[in-house]
Formats: structure tokens, sequence, C-alpha cells
């Protein structure tokens, strides 16, 4: 029998009662915990939100997220053939699933429109 | 007409650039220095999630430093690894203009290795007939080139920059461009963006690819904008495919192209399954140095793979294993730890490598300034066609990302300026439309097809064609557009990435359709582009392929390549 990490993911928006979702997927050794969230998005689950770019370099530093309560890089940490618990970072604004806002806050769209006296919405 | 898009958000600007990589970087900061107001934009962060930052190895420029050296031995030698189909303009370009702008990013601190008494170390890569290369230790050179441009940037009032800003349409009035539709990632607010010039600079497509090198943003975002706003491709059948990709051990944190440096370095045998060099079987002469080009090693380690000679994970081994710890440590210092976390020990054991997609030579036609056809769109970087014909030398794109973004970027600049005072023109009727829509579910409906169309691509419109395999990939493409249908899924709302999957879906299926298009045309193997039923190059397929939207239609021509004769550059 082929072994299998059982990710349990921390969904939903702020606001909304807290709630996880469990996905059991096929464990492969040296993979990453975002190749399981990848696999997870591309088969199983496509609602998942996870923020990533650069999927193996380890140089966009998109993917940071609670590992099993510590913070790791997703696209570095190592998937287990375990139960992992997978959370978005505290200390950042939450925007869905596993996201928060990461982008330094003068390159945001708001930054802009104040900036440009821009037409809001 | 307007009220829909009132309800967006709404920016104004003298030059838009979409896409924040080394050519999106040098427009802003040229088309700031020609006196614009720049807006800078990217679908992820700016500077950090295209294929600038990854890249790990060498850019090839004239400089001299190593041994003497000319622009001119530099264009000979693209022009012969393009096989007959560089744009001399553009290539001439590159080649020229490229030492101004690495003594341009070293006057800026960005930290090309050196020797001991001052000289910029040129490393001698494949394809070059002399050392040209130069990098930044160790492998570092991509990140230092962005984050030297992002320094720039941050500190040129003229730019503004706006991350997970993704652009999914430009706006085009009278044959001319006026700006683009986006999403705000972060909330999912639509934005209209109007501007006078527009710079698309979102790099290239090998995301469309089973096994890439690339981010996530590589879908090919810019050639479907391209083609949705009026303008034209180019040589969209000529996909780089990097030979010696990483395939196996599972190597996370570390970039699967990643092993030609060391082959640059130390050599390193590319080995069969039964432990034998290969190289050589297939015409080529590599004795000790590495010198073969990407498209024949790539021919060769899927030849052996196809008859039953490759390694475990379908492809070569590559060993170092005749080299001893002192001189691996040496050469790659804290790199070789990097492979430790991961298990693997060079001296102890061989990895196994594999074609990968890697960089794509077509693209956006553009005119000698870099602009397209449509008024006002100019295009940078990889996604323009042209300078590269059929085939790229390595270290060119770095070179070609820099000196296309400086001059698009000034090009840009100049051209926003000169128009009279821009008067908001309103965005078309139904230019919001897709980023409004709004229905219930059909995010499951996405799941497995981002699979499948990068599976149709790398079986049917990889390395090796054919036409009953192309006709299958058109089939495939037809049939998963049906599939994801015309309307995102779900409501707009804070990162909502089932729906940009789709908007990438959409945009990623066109490109698809583009690239096997061209490649069942064109019946003939040259450079990147092999075909299987027509295995020779052909004299009277020296010419490009282009490809225009006609409603829904692709439709395909041929236009003439500018070209030079290398006896007159050589
Ligand atoms: C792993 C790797 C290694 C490489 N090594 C080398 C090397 O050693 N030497 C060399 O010369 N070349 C190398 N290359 C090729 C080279 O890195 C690229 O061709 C070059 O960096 C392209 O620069 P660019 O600015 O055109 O695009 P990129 O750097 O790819 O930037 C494009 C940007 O556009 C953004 N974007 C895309 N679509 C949208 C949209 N719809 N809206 C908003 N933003 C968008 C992306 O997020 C991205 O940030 C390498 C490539 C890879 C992938
Ligand atoms: S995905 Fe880029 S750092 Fe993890």
């Amino acid at each position: 029998m082929s072994a299998t990490a059982r990710l349990i993911v921390r969904r939903g928006r702020p606001g909304e009662p807290p709630s996880t979702s469990l996905y059991e997927i096929p464990y492969t050794p040296g993979a990453s915990v975002l190749d399981g969230l990848r696999y997870v998005r591309a088969q199983l689950d496509p609602s998942l939100s996870v923020r990533h770019s650069c999927i193996n370099a380890n140089t966009c530093k998109e993917c940071m997220i609670l590992v099993d309560g510590k913070v790791e890089y997703a696209c570095t940490a190592r998937l287990e053939p375990r139960e992992m618990k997978l959370e978005p970072l505290p200390n950042k604004a939450h925007l869905k699933d596993l996201v928060t806002e990461i982008a330094p806050p003068d390159e945001r769209l708001d930054h802009a429109l104040a900036a440009r006296a821009g037409v809001g919405a | 007409m307007g009220d829909r898009a009132d309800k967006a958000a709404r920016l104004e600007t003298d030059v838009l650039v979409i896409g924040a990589g080394a050519a999106g970087m040098t427009a802003a900061l040229a088309a700031a220095e020609a006196g614009a107001r720049v807006i800078l934009a990217d679908r992820s962060l700016v500077g950090r999630s295209g294929a600038t930052i990854m890249a790990q190895m060498t850019v090839a420029v004239a400089l001299g430093e190593e041994v003497p050296d000319h622009w001119e031995h530099h264009f000979a030698d693209t022009i012969q690894a393009g096989r007959g189909l560089c744009d001399a303009h553009l290539a001439q370009l590159v080649c020229e203009h490229g030492a101004r702008e690495i003594r341009r990013l070293d006057g800026w601190k960005v930290g090309w290795a050196r020797k001991p008494d001052g000289t910029i170390r040129q490393a001698h890569a494949p394809g070059h007939d002399r050392p040209r290369c130069v990098y930044v230790d160790f492998l570092s050179t991509g990140p230092a080139v962005a984050k030297t441009l992002r320094g720039r940037v941050i500190r040129q009032d003229g730019v503004t920059r706006i991350g997970d800003l993704c652009i999914v349409d430009l706006t085009v009035v009278d044959g001319a461009v006026t700006g683009a539709v986006a999403v705000s990632v972060a909330d999912g607010r639509p934005v209209q963006l109007q501007a006078g010039a527009v710079v698309l600079a979102t790099g290239g497509l090998t995301r469309l690819y089973r096994r890439n090198s690339a981010s996530a943003n590589m879908g090919g975002d810019g050639y479907a904008l391209a083609l949705r706003a009026g303008a034209e491709l180019m040589d969209m059948e000529f996909v780089q495919f990097f030979p010696i990709g990483h395939l196996a051990p599972r190597l996370v944190g570390m970039d699967p192209i990643m092993w030609d440096p060391f082959r640059y370095k130390l050599g390193g045998r590319l080995l069969n399954a039964e432990g034998r060099d290969f190289m050589n079987d297939y015409g080529n002469q590599e004795a000790g140095q590495y010198n073969v080009t990407r498209d024949r090693a790539t021919h060769a380690i899927l030849s052996e793979v196809k008859a039953g000679r490759g390694s475990p994970a379908g492809g070569a081994y590559l060993s170092f294993q005749h080299l001893d710890e002192a001189t691996l440590r040496e050469a790659f210092g804290p790199v070789i730890d990097r492979l430790a976390k991961n298990g693997i020990d060079l001296g102890q054991m061989p990895v196994e490598v594999a074609p990968i997609a890697h960089y794509h030579m077509g693209g956006v036609r553009v005119d000698n300034r870099l602009e397209t056809r449509v008024r006002n769109l100019f295009a940078a970087g990889e996604v323009v066609a042209g300078a590269n014909g059929a085939n790229r030398l390595s270290g060119n794109a770095i070179t070609e990302a820099l000196v296309f973004g400086r001059e698009a970027g000034r090009e840009a600049g100049r051209r926003a300026l000169g128009a009279s005072a821009a008067t908001p023109a309103p965005a078309p009727a139904g230019a919001f439309d897709l980023v409004r829509a709004a229905r219930a579910g059909g995010e499951a409906e996405l799941a497995g097809a981002m699979t499948r169309l990068q599976a149709v691509m790398a079986d049917d419109v990889g390395p090796f064609r054919t036409a009953a395999g192309l006709e299958r990939a058109l089939a495939a493409i037809a049939e998963l557009e049906a599939e994801i249908g015309d309307m995102p899924p779900g409501q707009p709302g804070p990162y909502n990435q089932a729906r940009l999957d789709w908007f990438d879906l959409r945009s990623m299926l066109l490109v698809a359709k583009t690239v096997a298009r061209s490649a069942l045309a064109r019946q003939e193997s040259r450079g990147a582009h092999q075909r299987d039923d027509h295995p020779l190059m052909a004299s009277n397929w020296a010419l490009h392929q282009t490809l225009e939207l006609a409603g829904n239609e692709l439709v395909l021509g041929r236009a003439p390549v500018q070209g030079a004769e290398l006896s007159q550059v050589a």
C-alpha cells in the first residue's frame, strides 16, 4: 500500500467561522508541502487558495505558511506520510485559506490609488 | 458605456509597464528617465515573481574583459545559433547594447564575479566562440540583477509599483492601445488602467509544459494579451527545452536548471542507463568540454530514453563522481550543503536529468523600435520574438531583457509624452464583463484541466513533434476550451485563486493553440522545432510564421526574415 499524507488545511476568509478541509494525497519521498498543496489544487479542489510562484527555487518568498504551528516556506518544508496541519501566517492580514497579505504596503493598489488620487471603487 | 467601469478602481498614467522582471523594471526606469509617469504592475510581487530572479547562471555580453571580444562576434554566434531565423536588427540591438546595460548594472553594484586584478570574469558557455558570460557567485545572477533593478525602481519617484495586479485584457480604441483591464488579486476588485503607452514585459510561456523551469506566472499571458489586442505573434513553434533539467531525486529549494553552471565549471558526465557517454553518438563532438547547444543535447537525451536506455525517472544520469569533495566545494561553496540537505552527495552518486521547457524564442512581433502593430503598444524581454530565431544562445535572455526593456521603455515614454494630453478614453463596451462576472460555483470543474493541458503540450507539442501528435493536441485543446467555458467561476473576491486559474487557462489555451498550429504548419526541423516526420531543415522554410486573431479564429501567415549574411558579420 502506498503511503499517504493527510493535510488538514485551514479554509475560509476573515469573518467566516473557522473551518478546515482534510485532503489525503499520495506521498512521494522528498516532495515539498507545496507539491502536496499543488496536487490538491490541480486534482482535487481548485477552490483552495495557496499563494506561490517560483515552486522550486525558493526565490519568490510568497509561500510562507504555518506547518504544524511553525513558520515555513511551503516549497522547502517536506511533505511527510502523516497528518500535517497547515494554517495561514498568524501575524499578517488574512485574505483566504492559506493566503495572507504579504505585499509591501507601498506596492498595493490602495497605496497607488491614494498616491495618484485615482478614482476609487 | 463607461458606467460599469465606473465602479472599478481607476488609475491613469503616461506609461503602463506590465510585468516586473528585468525587462519591465528596466522599461519603467527608462520611461521615467524620459520624463513619463509610470505604473509598473505585476501579478505577483514586484521583482520577485518571474524568470529573472530564477536565472542562476550567466549573462552573455561582449565586454572583452576575459579575452578580446567585439559585439560583432557575439552577434555572429547569436545568428548562427538562431538557425536562419534571427531578426538581424533585433539581434544586433541585443549584442551591441548589451555591454552598456551590463556596465550600468556594474555601476549599480550588482556584483559581477571578478578576478583578483579587478577584471570581470567571463565564462565560456556553449555556442559562444569565446568566454563571454558574466555571472554573480554562487548561482546568484538572477537574484542579484532583480534586487539591483528593484532597488533602482524604488528610488525612482516617477514609478508607481503595484503588485498583485493581474492584467487580463488590453483596451484598444481606434487601433491604439489606451490601457488595460486588471484584477486586483488581493481583494478581487476590477481595475481600469488608462495609459498613453503600454509596455508588455510579461515573460515566457513555459508553464504550458509538464516539466518546466518556470514560475507559476509564466503562462504566456503577454502573448494572449497581444493577440486579443490585435497584435501579431511570430515564431511561436520555437520553445526551448533545457536539456539537463533536474529530474530526480526530488530537490527542493533549488531551481531545476541548476546543473548547467556545474557543467561549465567542472564538466560532469552525461551517461545513459548503461553508464556510457552518448552525446557523441548523435553527431556531436563533446570532448570534456561542455559545448553542445541545447537543441542538440535535448535531442540526444530524449533519443536515448526512446531507445530504452534512459534513467529510471526517464532521463539521463549526470555524474560528478570523478571529482573530489574539495574541488566541488571550491567551485560551489554553500550550494554543496544545500544539496546535502536534499540527500545528494555528488561525490557518491549521479543525479537524473531530463529536458524541461525553459524559454520561448517566439512571441510578440515588433518593429525595430519594439512597437507592435497596435499603436503605442510596445513589448520587451522574453515576450518579444525575433532576436533569438529558432534557438537561443545561453546567456542571451537577460541581456535581451535589459536591452529591450531600455529601448521599449524610452520609446513608450517619449510616445506618451508626445501624445496630446491624454483625454481619458472610456473603456470599450464590455471590457469589464469578465472581471465582474459572477456565478454560483464552477471551481470544482477546473480540476485536472491545467494538468491535462501540460501533459498534452509535453507529449505532443514538446521537443519531438509529428503531424498526428499535433492534430491530437489541437483536438485536446479545443476540448479543454469547451470545458472551461466562457465565464470565470465563482465571484470576484479576495485571493480567489480558482478564478485566477480560469483566467490563466483562458490565456494558456489560446497560446497553446498558437504553438501547436505553427508547429503543425512548419514541415521541417529547425532549432528547437523538431518534427519526426520532417527530420531535415528545409531552405524554403527560412521564414517566420505569424499569427493573428480574426474574431475568434487564429490566422497563420508568413513573413520574410530580416537577415544578415554571416560573412558580413563574422
Ligand atoms: C530557471 C531559469 C534560469 C534561467 N537562467 C538564465 C541565465 O542564466 N541567463 C539568461 O540569460 N537567461 C536565463 N533564463 C531566462 C531569463 O531568465 C528570462 O528570459 C528573462 O529573465 C526574462 O525576463 P523578462 O523580464 O522578460 O520576464 P520575467 O522575469 O519572467 O518577468 C515577467 C513578469 O511578468 C509578470 N506577469 C506575467 N503575466 C502578467 C500579467 N498578466 N499581469 C501582470 N504581470 C504579469 C510575471 O509575474 C513576472 O514577474 C533563465 C530562466 C529560468 C526560468
Ligand atoms: S514558492 Fe517561491 S519561495 Fe516558495
